[in-house]
């Protein structure tokens, strides 16, 4: 039988807020355990919640960078149980309303097709604390530091029919929140977490089969395993007469494989109920007014205008704008050097290749938008050549200095004096009387090709600097 | 010349300002009456004489180089839900037993930076859930004027040192009438001001939506005194009033003449006790003797305000009391097995009956299934209840009632019966839900025993409310009666 994936995420992105996101607390990441929870944050009697408005920026920024709608009136609930990392026994969420409702991305597929995902809605939460269970014998360690960091839990329509598309939208909704900054996107500390529901239905069937959701997905290559994987164990289990029940199911990353966590049945009741300690969050006209006035421009905005100003292709353009840091990095080269073309292949040549042969991103780059933007200026004004570039690239990446630093002190200026490099052309000319004979005798459809000796010898005597276009043009003349 | 623990608190404020007296000899004279007599009562469950004594020290400091405002240096208690800096803040109950407080609430910063000294923590019923002040871990409150009754509650332990002067003034909480009503059963003067207008920070959670705090006093001018003091817009509760206080003592000396008094219809009706219908008629009759008009105005949806707030209440506590878990802080049961036995048995241990039931109530009203039919009807009787009050006060300026259905009963008396305890608060529960002030004075004796008036004001009415009190209180006396031998 013939089946078919429905997939829908809900994502945790974590906002990149200083402060928690009801309390004055720092958010930052991996400091010692509960040095960053406050009385607020430890749930102690009779403390408040206090909304960071920063949170709330955050969210709206979301909401109109998918094109949703920003309810004017959203309200946070409490969601009820009992967990030692949660300090209040209960989160404080949202339910009935939102603060985005339906939006929508797109994502483009392997055969180039754009389709696209529904967003269901993106509500604003706080996140838990985490429970230590190495360390502690017999025991569990709370770290509360995470508590109450804020949380945009972005929730998908059922609208992915393969790991992929999960992927793909996974992805494009990675690329917008960190574009938009509100996400740091670190999917290694937990800023952007993955939840998948995955169910199956034969192919042409309407109704949804029962769901399974997987969670503790922690890369995107592990969303499309976690994925396949359970795909996989619902068709087998159906097919051999058994039946999905619907669960939570953990991932695992070491075996590959998911398995359950609790079902249904097990499920809490959270006795939502709206928070008292909170008025609902009203967002006025001024308020979406200034966010949209701070909005950068969106992914898909920028490629197409990468597509039309600077004459990329729809491939090139993609990938140039696959991050905000990327994006940007290639407008200041392209910008400071004068040629986007350039700009383009050296940014998505050399740099590239430096920057995954040392796993390192972009903005880590040690060879800045600026630097590089140098160093393609010297191409262009015939300084250096193309292959001394690479070699002057290689010494800016070491810390040797700026282009001119390095073309200076290794003395990698080009020779274009016409008296030098005929000098030279006569040298080997003269030291080579055979290969002059042959070339003169050869078919003249074969001259071209047997030219590349003399053009070699002289680049060797030259250390790489003569310029080869004038070297080319001396010795077509110097030979016929 | 009266006796010190009788002067009001413009009285001391002058006598310390005179320097008749030190802040140092109103405290320890303040410690002594509790030494001798709260033995009888149980209002106190922490003195803290030492830390007094420190501050009427500072407070006397401060008076000498001119530094003191009204409150400085007078004597006073906090109702032991206030969560106070390195002293053991209770709740009355065994869950916090041990828990001492690592931080002020705003209530208690506010007083303290008006230089007033703190005395210690008054006893309540546990987690402010109770009408009579038995449900305290450290046990019921007797009454000062008869202590084989109860106080009312849950301030209770609050209006039993009031009433005894034990305190020159103190504070109290009011979720569904829980200042008000032991106002009225001990005989002294309470206000619930509206909601959010003072901060709910670092006080103690029952029903986060109908919490409030206000002071307990002699007089409706105490009331003024201490309202100033602890009111206030506080960026650390979201749900407090960003709008600034009242004059609250500047506004005391208006004539109520041609003040219109709307008589809620429902609650003088069927059987209201005799001895409170004739006690609530002689206060109508002097407001009309100092010129006001008295209407009659009707709260049609009033009679669904007790089973409303049976609903919200609840449901609120059941989720405000789940921090209480033997995690971090409070009550854990010893040598617990896994989780779940932690969590059961320190939870089981440290909460009373009355706090079980109300958190089993509150969590079946918000179960799946039964939210819509209990807590959003609740909500919707509320809505309703508060257009009732709105559409009264076209008619009226202030809003009267009983306080309470009857005086104070015995102890014992209805703890195995949790409904008419319930009861109690049936004058006094609509004015939380519509998030009104609220006030209790003494009306006259009833068979010897005290009896409330209330008044309600609209929303921020307070300052008219304190106002219409002050001037009751200028011309009768009834306030001014106090319990034998206290």
């Amino acid at each position: 039988m013939a089946w078919e994936t429905v997939i829908g995420l809900e994502i945790h992105a974590q906002l990149a807020t200083k402060s928690k996101i009801f309390s004055g607390s720092s958010t930052a990441f991996g400091a010692e355990p509960n040095t960053q929870a406050n009385l607020v944050d430890l749930g102690m009697p009779g403390v408040l919640p206090v909304l960071n408005k920063k949170a709330v920026e955050c969210a709206v920024r979301f909401g109109r960078a998918i094109d949703a709608h920003v309810a004017e009136r959203s309200v946070f609930e409490r969601k009820n149980y009992f967990y030692p990392d949660l300090p209040k026994g209960y989160q404080i969420s949202q339910a009935e309303l939102p603060i985005v409702g339906e939006g929508h991305v797109e994502i483009v597929l392997d055969d180039g097709e754009v389709k696209t995902v529904g967003v269901t809605r993106a509500h604003l939460e706080e996140d838990a604390g985490k429970s230590l269970h190495e360390d502690f014998h017999g025991a569990t360690g709370i770290d509360l530091n995470r508590a109450g960091t804020p949380l945009l839990e972005i929730v998908s329509e059922p609208d992915m029919r393969s790991a992929k598309e999960a992927v793909a939208y996974a992805k494009k909704i990675h690329q917008i929140v960190t574009y938009i900054g509100i996400c740091d996107g670190n999917m290694q500390e937990g800023s952007f977490r993955c939840d998948a529901n995955v169910s199956v239905r034969p192919l042409g069937q309407e109704e949804l089969g029962t769901r399974a959701e997987l969670k503790n997905i922690n890369s995107f290559r592990f969303l499309e395993k976690a994925i396949n994987y359970e795909v996989e164990r619902q068709i087998d289990l159906i097919e051999d007469g058994g039946r999905v029940v619907q669960e939570t199911r953990l991932y695992d990353a070491n075996k590959d494989e998911t398995r359950s966590m609790r079902s249904k049945e097990e499920a809490n009741d959270y006795r939502y109920f709206p928070d008292p300690d909170l008025l609902p969050v009203v967002i006025d006209q001024a308020f979406m007014d200034a966010v949209a006035a701070d909005m950068p421009e969106l992914p898909d905005v920028r490629r197409a205008r990468f597509q039309e100003q600077y004459g990329l292709s729809a491939v090139d353009a993609n990938i140039l704008t696959s991050t905000r840091a990327t994006a940007d990095y290639f407008e200041t080269v392209g910008e400071r050097s004068g040629d986007a073309k350039i700009a383009a292949n050296w940014v998505m040549g050399e740099l590239a290749g430096a920057l995954n042969k040392e796993g390192l991103e972009i903005e880590q780059s040690p060879v800045d938008g600026e630097a590089m933007a140098g160093l393609l200026a010297r191409i262009k004004d015939n300084t250096i050549s193309g292959k001394i570039a690479k070699q002057v690239f290689e010494a800016m990446w070491a810390g040797e200095g700026s282009a001119d630093e390095v073309i200076e002190a290794k003395g990698l200026k080009q020779i274009t004096d016409t008296g030098a490099i005929e000098a030279m052309v006569d040298e080997v000319i003269a030291a080579n009387p055979q290969q002059v004979e042959n070339y003169k005798n050869a078919d003249p459809e074969k001259q071209p090709k047997m030219i590349g000796f003399f053009v070699g010898q002289i680049m060797k005597k030259s250390q790489g600097k003569a310029n080869p276009g004038q070297v080319n043009q001396l010795l077509r003349k110097r030979l016929s | 010349m009266s006796e010190l623990h009788d002067k009001t608190l413009a009285e001391l404020s002058a006598g310390l300002a005179a320097r008749e007296y030190s802040s140092v000899e109103l405290t320890e004279h303040y410690l002594q009456r509790i030494d001798d007599l709260d033995g009888q009562l149980n209002s106190y469950v922490t003195v803290t004489a030492e830390r007094a004594l420190e501050q009427a020290k500072s407070a006397d400091a401060r008076i000498a180089s001119g530094d003191a405002g009204p409150l400085t240096g007078i004597p006073m208690a906090h109702k032991d839900i206030f969560c106070t800096e390195g002293v053991r803040t209770s709740c009355g109950s065994k869950m916090l037993d041990n828990f001492i407080s690592p931080y002020d609430a705003t209530v208690v910063t506010n007083l303290g930076e008006a230089g007033m000294v703190m005395l210690g923590k008054t006893n309540m019923d546990e987690f402010a859930m109770g009408s009579s002040n038995e449900t305290s871990y450290y046990g019921a409150v007797k009454n000062p004027w008869n202590t084989d009754c109860v106080p009312g509650g849950s301030s209770g332990g609050s209006a039993a040192a009031m009433s005894a002067r034990l305190c020159a003034a103190v504070t109290g909480t009011d979720t569904g009438g829980s200042i008000r009503q032991p106002a009225a059963l001990t005989g002294i003067t309470g206000l619930k001001p509206t909601y959010g207008r003072c901060s709910r920070y670092g006080m103690i959670a029952f029903a986060s939506s109908l919490d409030q705090a206000g002071p307990m006093t002699k007089t409706a001018q105490d009331a003024a005194m201490m309202l100033a003091g602890m009111a206030g817009f506080d960026p650390k509760d979201s749900t407090s009033a960003d709008r600034p206080v009242d004059d609250y003592v500047a506004a005391l000396g208006q004539s109520i003449a041609g003040l219109k008094v709307g008589v809620v219809k429902e609650f003088m009706e069927n059987d209201l006790d005799s001895g409170i219908a004739a006690s609530t008629q002689a206060v109508l009759d002097q407001l009309k003797k100092q010129g006001a008009e008295i209407v009659e105005i009707s709260l049609p949806n009033a009679h669904l305000s007790v089973p409303a707030y049976y609903v919200v209440a609840p449901a609120e506590c059941s989720s405000n009391l789940s921090r209480f878990d033997g995690v971090r802080y409070g009550h854990r049961c010893e040598n617990p097995k896994d989780l779940e036995d932690l969590y059961k048995r320190s939870r089981s241990e440290g909460f009373g009956a009355e706090v079980k039931r109300r958190i089993m109530i509150g969590t079946y009203a918000l179960s799946a299934g039964f939210y819509d039919a209990y807590y959003i009807k609740a909500q919707k009787i509320r809505e309703l209840i508060a257009e009732d009050f709105q559409k009264a006060f076209k008619q009226c300026d202030v809003i009267v009632s009983p306080t309470a259905p009857e005086t104070a009963f015995g102890i014992g008396q209805k703890t195995d019966d949790p409904v008419s305890m319930y009861l109690q608060d049936i004058y006094t529960i609509a004015v939380n839900l519509a998030g009104l002030p609220g006030m209790s004075i003494p009306a006259p004796l009833s068979g010897g025993m005290p009896v409330g008036f209330q008044l309600i004001g609209n929303l921020f009415d307070e300052a008219r409310l304190l106002n219409v009190a002050h001037q009751v209180q200028l011309a009768t006396d009834w306030h001014k009666v106090t319990p034998e031998g206290f």
